[in-house]
């Protein structure tokens, strides 16, 4: 049997989630914030663990094994130096030439390290947790990558912590560019709850040319993400819509499954 | 005892919904997050009071919020629903028994998230939805059939070892106690009743 008692609790919650659930949305953000600032000492903890691990695990690796990766590693270096003077040269004529043609210098990119925090511990978004925040000069909507490729962008930032959206969550949506003859254009957005290095390339032309394998970039339209961050690779097309465009579902560069630390990326 | 009970429950909803967060494995292995708090409700509707069902399902909720993309509130209200049934059934679930335990770890494992997605859907978000969903809710379901006794069996020993348990009754009842002596020996007395079986006993003629 129902008691009173069971009655009133029951309109107190309903009442409660209600009146959360319509707060504005600076409040609600601040309120947010302040529960999650509930989880710092766990943060410092969970870092100092980690860092403890990974001494232990440096500890007692072999010294062969650093010998072999120190050369490995030297060899990358010798590599890479070589690539660098090449795009120092390339990115020098590429400057005379856009003088010559009249058109805008482009911006280097400006880039800060984050190191991921916390995942999203609900199943139907996608996002992480990083430890820059707006002291450290952090706004919402900027991009998020790894060395491989796009990851997502800021959604929302606090002191000392950002949420970042993943590229396949819903909230993120990124217009694209295919690395092919026609160079059409598309919408990335999300595929499904399951695969995570998958998302779908929505909004393809009826003529677009596109094959698996080709490369996708990002447009630079859409004001966000600029131009020419690798996203992923075509995995298949198929028509959609009586065939009046086409979707193509892509692998992502970038392994959202094992980010550890990401790139932010100022303007 | 009751508010150490409700303490524990509170501190273990805040040490899961960051365990949730910070480690992610079951995620990339099952393609779904296991998620303990539903469990962690069953164990509180069966175990404590209304009080501690309610506090559990508000503070659960908004931490785990606080550390979603979710909007701020909505866990809050799936879990007191899987909470709130449980605990007022409570009379007719065996929940000394590991099966039992189990059998609602996995239905409210299934519940909450379901609840959760159509409040979000009713919110008019757009959460990722699709055929997909029903594996990840096979995935919960396990994760929290096995979940729930293993919450029972975590409280049971933490009661076990930090709770003072008052001192049991003895069996012993002075009032059934059998005296021997010269008055002869006096059985099944009750509330005084002496019965003498010496004096009952007919004399042996010399």
């Amino acid at each position: 049997m129902l008691k009173r008692s069971h009655y009133i609790t029951l309109g107190l919650v309903v009442l409660l989630a209600l009146v959360v659930l319509n707060l504005p949305g600076q409040t609600a953000a601040r309120l947010k914030l302040a529960l999650g600032s509930l989880f710092l000492p766990l943060f410092g903890l969970a870092g100092s663990t980690q860092q403890v691990v990974g001494a232990a695990a440096d500890a007692i690796l072999p010294r062969r094994e650093l010998v072999k990766q120190n050369a490995q590693l030297r060899q990358e270096e010798q590599r890479l130096r070589l690539q660098a003077l090449q795009a120092a040269e390339i990115a020098g004529e590429n400057a005379r030439l856009r003088q010559l043609v009249g058109w805008r210098a482009q911006t280097p990119w400006k880039l800060k390290l984050a190191k991921v925090v916390l995942r999203e511990p609900a199943n139907w978004w996608r996002s992480i947790q990083i430890d820059l925040g707006s002291r450290d000069g952090l706004q919402v909507n900027l991009p998020v990558l790894t060395t491989e490729g796009l990851v997502g962008r800021v959604a929302s930032v606090s002191l000392t912590r950002s949420q970042v959206v993943l590229l396949g969550d819903p909230n993120c949506k990124v217009a694209a560019r295919v690395e092919n003859e026609t160079r059409d254009t598309g919408v990335i957005s999300a595929d499904g709850p399951l695969a995570a290095q998958l998302v779908r390339m929505d909004y393809l032309s009826r003529g677009a040319e596109l094959k698996p394998a080709q490369r996708v970039f990002t447009s630079g339209e859409g004001g966000i993400f600029p131009k020419g961050i690798p996203i992923g690779q075509i995995v298949d097309v198929q028509p959609v819509d009586y065939g009046l465009r086409y979707e193509a579902r892509v692998r992502l560069a970038a392994n959202l499954n094992a980010l550890e630390e990401v790139w932010v990326m100022f303007p | 005892m009751n508010w150490l009970n409700t303490a524990f429950i509170l501190g273990a909803a805040f040490l899961a919904v960051f365990g949730q967060a910070a480690f992610g494995s079951a995620r990339f292995l099952a393609g779904a997050q296991v998620d303990l708090l539903p469990p962690l409700m069953v164990y509180a509707a069966l175990s404590s009071g209304l009080t501690t069902v309610t506090l559990l399902a508000v503070c659960a909720g908004l931490w785990f919020d606080s550390l979603s993309a979710n909007p701020l509130g909505v866990t809050v209200l799936p879990l007191f629903a899987v909470g709130w049934v449980i605990f007022l059934k409570r009379e007719l679930i065996l929940r000394d028994q590991p099966f039992a335990q189990a059998v609602l770890g996995a239905a409210a494992s299934v519940v909450a998230p379901a609840l959760t997605l159509l409040l979000l859907l009713t919110m008019g978000s757009h959460p990722l939805f699709g055929w997909g969903t029903l594996w990840q809710l096979v995935v919960l379901c396990a994760g929290g059939a096995l979940a729930a006794p293993v919450w029972f069996e975590l409280f049971g020993w933490l009661q076990h070892a930090l709770v003072h348990r008052g001192a049991t009754e003895s069996s012993f009842r002075p009032d059934r106690e059998i005296r021997r002596g010269r008055r002869g020996a006096l059985i099944g007395g009750y509330r005084g009743e002496v019965i003498d079986r010496a004096r009952s006993k007919p004399r042996r003629p010399r």
